[in-house]
């Protein structure tokens, strides 16, 4: 088996490959950053919502929570194709990536509006009434005082959902999105042994997860330290 | 015309009454000591005043006009006149010292953050704490975190400052440096509330002292009155229970 993967590895790892692969890597991390990123937004904007607790706001809690039991309860591969299927007839012509992405940030907003909001939670309501007291208005008082004290709650769930998300990404491949394991699933097709397909593929998992394992351990021990 | 008016107020938690028809003034510089049993509705009444509980009957007034506790801008009116002290400080923990005094002068109140730091340097000196001021509350102790609750209620200038129990999540030998350093503010014309289970303290900053019992307040008068010859039963009863502890 060496033998042979000795004699293949010079081929596999022609430049063209390399592109390729790099470029599945990029959409990888394209879909979860992308995703993640703009469901942290909303997620926060979810989370912020729901503690307040004017009846004015009441219908839009209600959409906001009912959105959040919805999508913590069907399974990912579902909602791309639901994304898929209500995205294709209105704006032909998006890209698979786009529609996968978008799939993401449908999901993660509806998981990091709960960690997000457990974080804000765990800041004692007296410290809210000390800064209440001293006329901050809500803006003023979530973001001076509860959500500098959330940060070390809220960072190390949700980093861990962003790295899990890196390898839920992979079901994209299902809707055609050449993303890493596509392109493993592609080279091995060309006829590369799947050991050196797939291995390349892994390793590449591991080099995008592991350093957002380690940038997260790094903030989560700044913010415990300040 | 009083300071402090509060006429007939009435709140409630749930079905729970827990202020009753409760009339109490302060006049501009005094200090009036709020005493009674657990529950009998102390901190409810502070909080009520500093709109943190809604009342359901009755007014308040401060300087003769009257508090719209459901009016935005009143609310905001009242609350930089008055400043309260919990028994649990409540400072911000992710600022230090320095910045909980200076956080609202500077970011509400819209201050030159030069002058807020000058001042928030006084008044920690004040209550003797300058030399903390780069620290953070989780590094202090309970009396040198209650001192910057208090250098923070002080900085935002308030006429009317309330306090509620500052002493009592404290060690003995902390009890006293609290105590000193409000005892250094009776003579500032600041109008003042206290609730506090420390007597001799109470007996000697106030000039009167209510009792209160099941959310009414049953006996006003000067410490003299309440110490030594209550009129009710019932303040006898506390007093000489608290005393003789
Ligand atoms: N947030 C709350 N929800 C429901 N009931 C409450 C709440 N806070 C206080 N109470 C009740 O209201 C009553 C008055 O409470 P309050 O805290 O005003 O008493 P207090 O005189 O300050 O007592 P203590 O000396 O123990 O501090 C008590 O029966 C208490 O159980
Ligand atoms: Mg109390």
């Amino acid at each position: 088996m060496f033998e042979r993967l000795a004699t293949e590895a010079p081929l596999f790892f022609n430049i063209h490959n390399l592109v390729f692969i790099g470029q599945a890597m990029g959409r990888t991390l394209g879909m979860t950053l992308i995703g993640c990123g703009v469901g942290f937004v909303f997620g926060l904007l979810i989370a912020v919502l729901r503690q307040t607790t004017g009846r004015l706001l009441l219908p839009l809690r209600f959409v906001a929570i009912a959105y959040v039991e919805f999508f913590r309860r069907i399974p990912f591969l579902v909602i791309l194709f639901i994304v898929l299927f209500v995205i294709e007839p209105l704006m032909p012509g998006t890209s698979l990536f786009g529609i996968a992405t978008v799939a993401v940030c449908l999901l993660s907003t509806a998981f990091l509006s709960e960690i997000i909001r457990s974080g804000l939670e765990s800041v004692p309501r007296a410290q809210v009434e000390a800064a209440t007291i001293l006329n901050f208005n809500t803006l003023q008082t979530l973001t001076m005082v509860v959500l500098p004290q959330s940060w070390r709650v809220i960072l190390p769930p949700a980093t861990a959902f962003v790295v899990m998300f890196i390898k839920d990404t992979s079901l994209a491949s299902q809707l055609g999105v050449i993303e890493l394991t596509f392109a493993g699933k592609i080279l091995v097709n060309r006829g590369f042994s799947p050991v050196l397909g797939f291995g390349t593929i892994l390793v590449c998992y591991f080099a995008l997860s592991y350093p957002l394992s380690r940038f997260a351990a790094y903030l989560e021990k700044r913010l415990a330290a300040s | 015309m009083q300071h402090l008016e509060i006429d007939n107020v009435c709140a409630s938690y749930g079905k729970l009454e827990v202020l009753r028809d409760v009339t109490l003034s302060a006049d501009k510089g005094e200090v009036v000591s709020l005493i009674g049993p657990s529950g009998s509705g102390k901190s409810t009444l502070l909080r009520v005043l500093i709109g943190l509980t809604p009342l359901t009957a009755g007014s308040i007034h401060v300087g003769g006009e009257r508090v719209d506790y459901s009016n935005r801008k009143n609310l905001k009116k009242l609350r930089g006149h008055m400043a309260i002290v919990f028994q649990q400080y409540n400072l911000f923990q992710n600022m230090n010292v320095l910045r909980n005094v200076t956080i609202a002068p500077v970011k509400i109140k819209k201050q030159p953050r030069a002058d807020a730091e000058n001042k928030a340097r006084e008044l920690l000196e004040k209550v003797g704490m300058q030399e903390k001021a780069e620290a953070y509350p989780d590094e202090l102790s309970g009396g040198q975190q209650q001192r910057v609750a208090i250098a923070r209620a002080l900085a935002t200038n308030p006429e009317i400052l309330l306090f509620d129990e500052v002493t009592s999540a404290l060690d003995p030998e902390r009890v006293k440096e609290v105590l000193d350093t409000i005892r250094s503010l009776t003579d500032e014309g600041i109008t003042m509330m206290i609730v506090s289970h420390e007597m001799a303290f109470v007996r000697e900053v106030s000039t009167r002292v209510a009792m209160m019992d099941e959310g009414r307040i049953i006996e006003v008068g000067p410490p003299a009155q309440i110490f030594e010859e209550p009129q009710q039963d019932r303040t006898r009863d506390f007093v000489s229970k608290i005393l003789s502890h």
